[in-house]
């Protein structure tokens, strides 16, 4: 679309460096947002232990579930963050003036809202296995394999829905209505994993559930950069 | 679009009245023969099939659901490529159509739980079980809610239209994914086991009534889209008349 030369791969991704960068600073300088969705993540934990009752075997087999409901009830409220800081300083149109692709910006919010999540999981994950008694040493590895694959595709999907819910009236309503039916089979998936892993992989579960979720990412990594600049323009 | 004028109508020129399109007699007559051809499956699938050894009548209510759930997966894939097509051609009338297509194939798939439920109530013992394809057609349900949702908040025409495609191709990608996970997680615990195999006395009923259903479906869509087109038009108008008074040769008392 614009008059200049089109720029090279590495330009693009530099680009993307840059709008990464632009949004994790603005998170470290104001931390309000990070801190808030922390403390909202533990709380969300402990209300869950309230609710399922203090049977300690009952905790520990609805712990998967519990971890990956709260790291999708908290990880959403960073998406429409991500593009309300542009909106309310004028900063979209700007952004979206500077030569060059669409998909940079897209990844590089992408890269920015998926550094926050794993932040949130940073704290989240470890009290997890206090309050539920979980054996998360056995499996360390694959258990943060299965971690960062499952918040890809969340972020993937909530990085793209959020372009568009954030520009609406009822974005608080539009976001999780559009996001979370989308995001069914990596929950499955996920909650899969993790499940077959702290319970000692005995089938050997966790692995197919694994691939389901590389395949999730890589599918809606592609769509949703095919898709953003068609909804971001408008 | 609504929201650009066309000069070329410009009434100081008096040139280029607006049309406000028609809908096809054809629609109408799709309309009619699909009711009638729906009352007529349900006579032919009492008629033709005796009670179920099993459930007795009650598997008569298979004729609408299996029907209209197979409908809902027409009317979804309608969705996808009239949405493929808005982003290809940006053309208004593929929104249009994918948006009225997204409305029917809702209503069929809430009705198609509905009657489902009806059903699993005195066979299963429960209105719902965690079924792979209960809960895969749940979920396609949602989506596509969300999809409807989204265009009643997008209020820019341009916005919606765009929107609107890309969470349509996106949430019709998901549909196998969600099927193939659901079936996955099932597998996995092995609960439940698949119904039987359809015995040939109920063929023709079901056949019937998936064409009748089918031709509802047709009727359905293209009755919403024509509407859509009118009240498009019919805006348009509107927003013409404010800026530059009533067109030449414009019927007074007709429309908006």
């Amino acid at each position: 679309m614009s008059l200049d030369p089109p720029l090279g791969i590495r330009d693009e991704m530099s680009r993307m460096r840059a709008v990464a960068w632009k949004d994790l600073t603005a998170e470290r300088r104001s931390k309000s947002n990070l801190n808030g969705v922390v403390f909202l993540a533990v709380m969300m934990l402990v209300l869950f232990g309230f609710a399922l009752g203090p049977d300690a075997e009952a905790l520990r087999s609805a712990a998967a579930g519990v971890l990956w409901l709260t790291i999708l009830f908290s990880g959403v409220l960073a998406f429409n963050r991500s593009y309300q800081l542009e909106l309310e300083g004028d900063a979209l149109e700007t952004l979206l003036l500077y030569p060059g692709e669409r998909w940079p910006i897209f990844l590089g919010k992408l890269v920015a809202n998926l550094v926050f999540v794993l932040l949130v999981e940073v704290v989240v994950v470890p009290m997890a296995s206090v309050l539920y008694n979980l054996a998360v040493w056995r499996a360390l590895p694959s258990l943060l394999t299965v971690l960062v694959l499952g918040t890809i595709g969340f972020v993937t999907l909530g990085t793209f829905y959020a372009a568009m819910a954030s520009r609406v009236r009822a974005r608080e309503v539009l976001l999780p209505l559009l996001l979370f039916p989308m995001l069914v089979p990596l929950l499955v998936a996920s909650v899969g994993a993790t499940m077959a892993l702290l319970s000692g992989n005995a089938m050997g579960d966790a692995a197919s559930w694994m691939r389901g979720l590389a395949a999730f990412d890589a599918i809606y990594l592609i769509a949703s950069t095919l898709a953003f600049p068609y909804v971001i323009e408008v | 679009m609504a929201t650009t004028l066309d000069r070329s109508a410009d009434p100081a020129t008096g040139s280029g009245l607006l049309r406000i399109p028609h809908e096809p007699s054809w629609v109408r007559l799709v309309g009619i023969v699909g009711v009638l051809a729906f009352v007529g499956a349900q006579a032919v699938g009492v008629l033709t099939s005796p009670p179920d050894r099993d459930m007795g009548d009650l598997q008569k209510i298979m004729y609408v659901h299996v029907p209209a759930a197979w409908n809902a997966f027409i009317a979804f894939l309608v969705v996808a490529l009239a949405s493929i097509g808005v982003l290809v051609t940006n053309d208004e009338r593929a929104d249009l159509l994918a948006a009225a297509a997204a409305e029917v194939g809702a209503t069929l798939t809430a009705l198609t739980l509905m009657l489902g439920s009806i059903w699993g109530r005195p066979t299963w013992g429960v209105w719902w079980t965690w079924d792979a394809r209960l809960t895969s057609t749940a979920v396609l349900l949602v989506i596509f809610v969300g999809y409807l949702t989204l265009r009643e908040y997008a209020e820019e025409p341009e916005r919606r239209m765009r929107w609107s495609a890309a969470v349509g191709i996106i949430g019709a990608l998901n549909v196998p994914i969600v099927y193939m996970s659901v079936r996955w997680w099932r597998t996995l615990h092995q609960i439940q086991s698949s119904p039987a195999t359809v015995d040939p006395h109920y063929v023709i009923g079901l056949r019937a009534n998936a064409i009748a259903i089918l031709l509802l479906l047709v009727f359905f869509i293209a009755r919403r889209y024509h509407l859509s087109r009118i009240e498009n038009a019919l805006a348009q108008r509107a927003e013409r008349r404010a800026l530059f008074g009533p067109e030449i040769g414009e019927d007074r008392h007709a429309g908006a």
